[in-house]
């Protein structure tokens, strides 16, 4: 009994949580990329479809399904398919882990603002689900048996395991002051401003968010879809729907990173003040509310921030990039890594 | 215990099931008009000659394996990371020695240019 209300309780958190991911982080995603976009090169961007365009990439997706899904002769049938299934499927499956708001107590139960927020080896899920994310791109690039293809899928994994590495380098500072892999726990303890992470860890921070433009495959490291060299890159040869869920996914992964770096760095859903000040109680249903516009807040100004850097900064070249990842990122890393044992237990 | 997990395992059937309806929807969904010109493979407009089945730059391998080594440094820090706060010194100095010999390996590449792009 007690497992199917288990299942029932996950069966609509996942089902709501699904709704947030394809509403706010994919299609307002998409939406706020065109028409920040637009604002800075002086155009309008898209205004006709429902209010301020928001209606725009409901449109766009009816479009996308609505369109000739073709597969070329040459290209490998069943790969094909997995390749965008795999890429959407972790996009969406790696909300799994993610808190969007303290614990809930209503009676005597106690409810996580999340399908599985406590479970202890939280980080570690999302690293582990971001590292078979890579199957999906190579796998599209190489089923696709197109040249342009091929070399976006090539290039797209190495950039991404390049990254992963100081990526989960940079982790390894907080969790040092953490103690714990469960995302609950290092949120719960930056529950003030002047606890958050990011004052303790400014250099991991910046190693984090460097490697999250890079494994979110944006520019200035958007080498596997380089327009100018690879036509579209691994989704060259993809159209319809296919092609529409690699895009969904790369929005869906945006959202994540900015999610992921709010919660390790800034607090995640934690006030910037102590909830007692505005008179909210510990456990109750406002403040959880007031928490989750919180980090939704924080993670709309990260998607600002990854819109706003591929609009001004211009792309690297693989040369560049890759000795970026492993000869500045990498050893930067360690050296946060070590810094920060130091740093704790002298303090200790 | 691993009960805990349930939920986690419903949404990654739910994350898949979601994708394939996508997939399963446009191929049902899409026109069909399909002619031998459609079908190529995508060429810049040109006749496409060969397949992409092709060899590629070793550069690839050498990135790869070098992914694995210090990936597994990775995972051996995540624990240590973790425990930190427990751990007496002898641990903590048996981590910096690991981590001065891969940085030693790290060197050794470097000098041989496995990690150099032209």
């Amino acid at each position: 009994m007690d497992i199917i209300w288990t299942l029932l309780e996950a069966l609509i958190k996942a089902v709501v949580i699904l709704t947030l991911i394809l509403l706010f982080a994919a299609a307002l995603g998409v939406w706020a990329e065109r028409k920040i976009s637009a604002w800075i090169q002086n155009r309008i961007g898209p205004n006709r479809v429902g209010p301020f365009g928001l209606l725009q990439p409901f449109a766009d997706v009816f479009k996308l399904f609505m369109k000739e899904d073709l597969i070329p002769k040459a290209a490998d049938k069943t790969f094909h398919r997995i390749a965008p299934i795999i890429t959407l499927g972790i996009a969406i499956s790696v909300y799994a882990v993610i808190p969007f708001a303290g614990d809930v107590q209503i009676g005597d139960k106690v409810y996580h603002m999340g399908i599985a927020p406590d479970l202890n080896i939280g980080i570690l899920f999302v690293l582990a689900l971001t590292s078979v994310g890579v199957y999906g791109i190579t796998l599209a690039g190489w089923s696709s048996n197109n040249k342009y293809s091929l070399l976006g899928g090539l290039r797209s994994s190495a950039q991404m395991i390049s990254y992963e590495l100081s990526m989960g380098l940079a982790l390894v500072g907080v969790l040092l002051i953490a103690g714990s892999l469960s995302l609950n726990d290092i949120v719960g303890k930056q529950d003030v401003i002047w606890r958050w992470n990011v004052i303790f860890q400014p250099l991991g921070f910046i190693l984090f968010l460097v490697s999250s433009f890079a494994e979110t495959n944006r520019t200035p490291f958007d080498l596997p879809e380089a327009e100018p060299e690879l036509v579209g890159g691994y989704n060259t040869e993809y159209s319809g729907m296919k092609f529409g869920m690699f895009f969904l996914a790369e929005y869906a992964n945006m959202a994540t990173a900015s999610a992921i770096m709010v919660l390790l760095y800034f607090g995640g859903w934690q006030l910037p003040i102590p909830a007692e000040w505005l008179g909210l109680q510990q456990g109750s249903i406002s403040l959880a509310i007031v928490q989750f516009l919180n980090f939704m807040l924080k993670i709309a100004l990260f998607v600002f921030f990854f819109i706003w850097v591929r609009w001004t900064v211009p792309r690297f070249r693989y040369d560049q990039l890759m000795n970026l990842g492993w000869k500045v990122l990498l050893p930067l890393a360690l050296l946060n890594v070590l810094l920060t044992a130091i740093g704790i237990w002298i303090l200790k | 215990m691993l009960e805990a997990y349930l939920p986690l395992i419903f949404m990654l059937i739910f994350g898949f099931g979601i994708a394939v309806i996508f997939l399963v929807l446009s191929e049902w969904l899409g026109a069909r008009r399909i002619t031998k010109e459609k079908q190529t493979t995508y060429e810049s407009g040109m006749q496409p000659f060969r397949t992409a089945r092709d060899r590629f730059s070793v550069k690839f391998y050498l990135v790869a394996m070098s992914f694995i080594v210090f990936d597994i440094e990775v995972v051996f820090l995540y624990p240590w990371a973790v425990q930190f706060k427990m751990l007496s010194p002898e641990a903590i100095i048996a981590m910096f020695i690991f981590i001065a010999i891969l940085f030693a390996g790290y060197f050794y590449e470097l000098r041989k240019g496995g990690i150099e792009w032209q």
